[in-house]
């Protein structure tokens, strides 16, 4: 890994190499309890008991999950909320009335966007610009999302007995945090980023995001690969946020035919949150998603040196119930980032 | 009561609800879609005098599923109809099916008082 002393640097027509790569050095998540019954369920830092939190509303517990990964990644990497400069924070929810809320709680100036589940990835994006040019030190990213926040907003009433196809994919109730810092020292470090494309293929299903959004993720990948020179073998992990089954099968194909599989190398996050036998259909989805898998699986193999560069690309579909209702479709993005690892910056 | 009704209730009640899957499943409509156009089925159904004929075979086989909805609101407004003219299409449908409404919004509420719903 190199870092370069240059002006922030642009890879070919959508790319952006950080000259300083700035370097992850905090991480948590705070899952509910079906994805704690999940296969990363030990990896979590916190499995809640339910989902309410005792709170008021779903919508309150799914601020309280953001806040607590937010307080957990400062912790763990030994800060407090006024060393923070910034928080950049993404939901699902309208208004990102769980990013604004947390973001208050936690008196951190924040930053919310909105691409979905993308959020997490154009949160890392946006955090490493922000420390790369020297604009802010250290920097928030957190991501959350809750299955029945996301249900009651965008498909049915949780207590309205919907059946829900296949294709359907699972909400992951919970948050993901990780904090980025300047340059110095060990540790993962975010070395490059490439910004999606909008990209509307027509679809109407709002159960088949998977399908949905995998062009999206063709079009990122591809675009960062051929813009960095690199090759899906020169990563060891190239992790996706929630294409699901489908979504996945739909990426082979695509990646095949573009002359660049990435089959070998790529992880869905929403494939791996899920055990087939919980009966989530098509896998994990929302902003919490790649966010949580991210900070509790990736993260410490990158900091641990078991894998040395991974490329995580989270796909969202940018869903408007308004928009479906009057007859549009479901257009998707996808934002990339490379992280090369190095030792842990606690060690 | 008998035992034939109760086999019918279950077939006819059943068949109704296969169709409506199948509905779903096929043309990949959504409820509302299967909501709206069962209670338009069986109001047309009703109107035609096909439906009674169901009723009396299969009792709440016919009249718990949606198109049992759609066939009340008519005989509620012909019921009214003969006494008040075309007053009645006002006024019958709701009188006709005020049981059902009355006992979703009572019912509704309760459940809602006891269990909390989060929504």
């Amino acid at each position: 890994m190199q870092v370069v002393e240059q002006a922030p640097e642009r890879l070919g027509r959508y790319t952006v190499r950080f000259r300083t790569a700035p370097r992850l050095l905090g991480r948590a998540s705070v899952v509910g309890p079906m994805e704690g019954k999940g296969p990363l369920g030990q990896l979590f830092d916190r499995v809640t008991d339910d989902d309410i939190l005792g709170q008021k509303s779903w919508e309150q517990a799914e601020t309280a999950y953001m806040v607590d990964a937010g307080r957990l990644a400062l912790e763990n990497a030994g800060l407090e909320p006024k060393d923070i400069d910034l928080f950049v924070a993404g939901d699902l929810l309208n208004q990102m009335v769980t990013s604004n809320v947390a973001a208050g709680r936690l008196g951190i100036p924040l930053f919310g966007i909105y691409s979905a589940c993308a959020s997490f990835t154009q949160g890392l994006f946006m955090a490493a610009a922000m420390v790369d040019g020297g604009y802010a030190r250290h920097v928030l990213v957190a991501t959350a999302s809750h299955h029945k926040t996301a249900e009651r907003q965008y498909r049915y009433p949780n207590e309205f007995a919907h059946q829900r196809p296949p294709t359907a994919t699972w909400t992951v109730t919970g948050a993901g945090a990780v904090i980025v810092g300047p340059g110095d020292g060990d540790g993962p470090r975010i070395t490059s980023g490439t910004i999606g494309r909008v990209l509307d293929l027509g679809i109407k299903d709002p159960y088949d995001m998977g399908s949905a959004m995998a062009p999206a993720a063709v079009d990122t990948i591809t675009r960062l690969l051929s813009d960095t020179g690199t090759a899906p073998e020169d990563y060891d992990v190239i992790l996706t946020g929630d294409l699901g089954e489908l979504g996945s099968k739909l990426l082979y194909e695509l990646t095949a035919q573009s002359g660049l599989p990435v089959s070998q190398q790529h992880k869905d996050a929403g494939v791996m949150i899920y055990a087939p036998e919980q009966d989530a259909h098509a896998g994990g989805s929302g902003a919490a998603c790649v966010a949580v898998v991210f900070a509790s699986w990736l993260v410490p193999q990158l900091a641990a040196g078991q894998v040395q560069r991974v490329m995580v690309a989270a796909t969202g579909a940018l869903h408007s119930p308004t928009l479906i209702q009057q007859g549009g479709s479901i257009p998707s993005v996808c934002h990339a980032v490379t992280i090369e690892g190095g030792q842990d910056a606690r060690a | 009561m008998n035992l034939a009704m109760i086999i019918w209730a279950f077939v006819v009640g059943g068949a109704l609800c296969a169709v409506a899957q199948l509905v779903v499943d096929i043309f990949k409509l959504n409820p509302g879609y299967v909501m709206v156009g069962f209670v338009v089925l069986g109001a047309v159904l009703s109107g035609l005098g096909l439906y009674q004929g169901l009723v009396s075979l299969s009792g709440a086989g016919a009249t718990v599923p949606l198109t049992g909805f759609g066939h009340t609101l008519v005989q509620g407004m012909l019921e009214d109809m003969a006494t008040k003219g075309w007053l009645g299409v006002f006024t019958g449908g709701l009188k006709g099916t005020s049981v059902g409404l009355s006992a979703a919004i009572l019912f509704g509420y309760i459940s809602a008082v006891i269990f909390t719903p989060h929504g």
